[in-house]
């Protein structure tokens, strides 16, 4: 994974201050600061050396209460044939990323299901609205600190009749 | 043969007209074509060729309204229970409900920890025969059907109820 390195010195080179350099050095990930993903996503896009062009994967990860909340994004080049993961991470209240749908136009759905699994809010998405779950739908359920709800819509949720355990 | 060769005129028949229509329900009951999860796919292979559904006199319909039968095949979320109930009261009177697998049972895998399945269907819509399995196979399901045709056979529509 040498395009790890290659990339993250290209983003110190370009855009200082942003990557987030690790304890102990690794060729696994690219940690960056939330502020300038927006430009940044546009020139990995775009640049002839990167031409990240295709987004294969975003998602949301709940690291623990005191941690807090991360969202992965996984990139792969089509015509360089090469793949990197980027990773950002949020505060538990109000979390906040820059959308990135309208520069990879397949990062819209996946956006709208982190939104949803997570409550991260995607700045700047024209369409943030859940993806799977009812649009009345409380709470963000692969958090750590969800709690199963009782009652949905009049309809008990957890188990009711005595003898199933 | 020999008691009623000869009795009647022009091929006539006599029955209790209850048990004319009890018997012409349970053998034209066609069901919703709608499934939920993987117990869809086993439902689709019943009425395939191999296991061929119509000819216990089973054919799916696309719209609630032209069906008898709903056989729920499948998970049912919270946010799907809502269009099932909306379903089913779509369907016009007799409607008859097959509850198929275990998820549509008691909540099947996700009775513990799914927040976001419905334990049972029953808890929304009520349900004539339950079908075990996870999924159950095409044999099972044809069992389940022949229980409603026979639940179906003994009813009695247009005898008073005492």
């Amino acid at each position: 994974m040498i395009i790890n390195q290659k990339v993250s010195d290209i983003f110190q080179d370009k855009f200082p201050g942003v990557v987030i350099l690790p304890e102990e050095p690794h060729n696994d990930y690219i940690q960056i600061q939330p502020e300038k993903w927006n430009g940044l996503a546009k020139f990995i896009k775009t640049d002839s050396e990167l031409k990240f062009d295709s987004c294969q994967c975003i998602t949301g990860i709940d690291l623990g209460i005191e941690e807090g909340l991360e969202v992965r994004y996984n990139f792969h080049s089509m015509k360089l044939k090469h793949k990197i993961e980027i990773r950002i991470a949020v505060e538990r209240k109000r979390p906040s990323v820059p959308s990135v749908e309208q520069v990879w136009r397949g990062a819209d759905w996946l956006e709208r299901e982190v939104y949803d699994m997570y409550g991260i809010r995607f700045k700047g998405h024209r369409d943030l609205r859940r993806m799977l779950l009812p649009d009345d739908w409380k709470g963000w359920p692969l958090r750590k600190d969800y709690k199963t709800p009782n009652i949905y819509n009049g309809m008990k949720v957890p188990k009711v009749r005595k003898g199933w355990d | 043969m020999g008691f009623l060769e000869e009795r009647f005129e022009d091929n006539i028949i006599t029955a209790k007209l209850d048990q004319i229509l009890s018997w012409a329900r349970s053998t034209s009951a066609w069901y919703f074509q709608f499934g939920l999860a993987c117990c869809a796919i086993e439902m689709m292979s019943t009425a395939a060729s191999r296991h061929d559904l119509e000819r216990i006199g089973m054919m799916p319909r696309s719209s609630p309204r032209q069906a008898d039968v709903m056989i729920v095949a499948g998970t049912v979320t919270l946010k799907m229970a809502t269009r099932v109930k909306k379903l089913y009261d779509q369907m016009a009177d007799p409607k008859y409900v097959i509850s198929m697998g275990s998820c549509a049972n008691s909540g099947g895998p996700y009775s513990r920890a799914g927040y976001h399945v419905l334990k049972g269907v029953d808890q929304v819509i009520p349900v004539d025969v339950y079908i075990p399995g996870c999924p159950p196979r095409p044999e099972s399901l044809i069992e389940g059907l022949l229980k409603l045709q026979d639940k179906i056979r003994k009813e009695r529509p247009l005898t008073k109820k005492k």
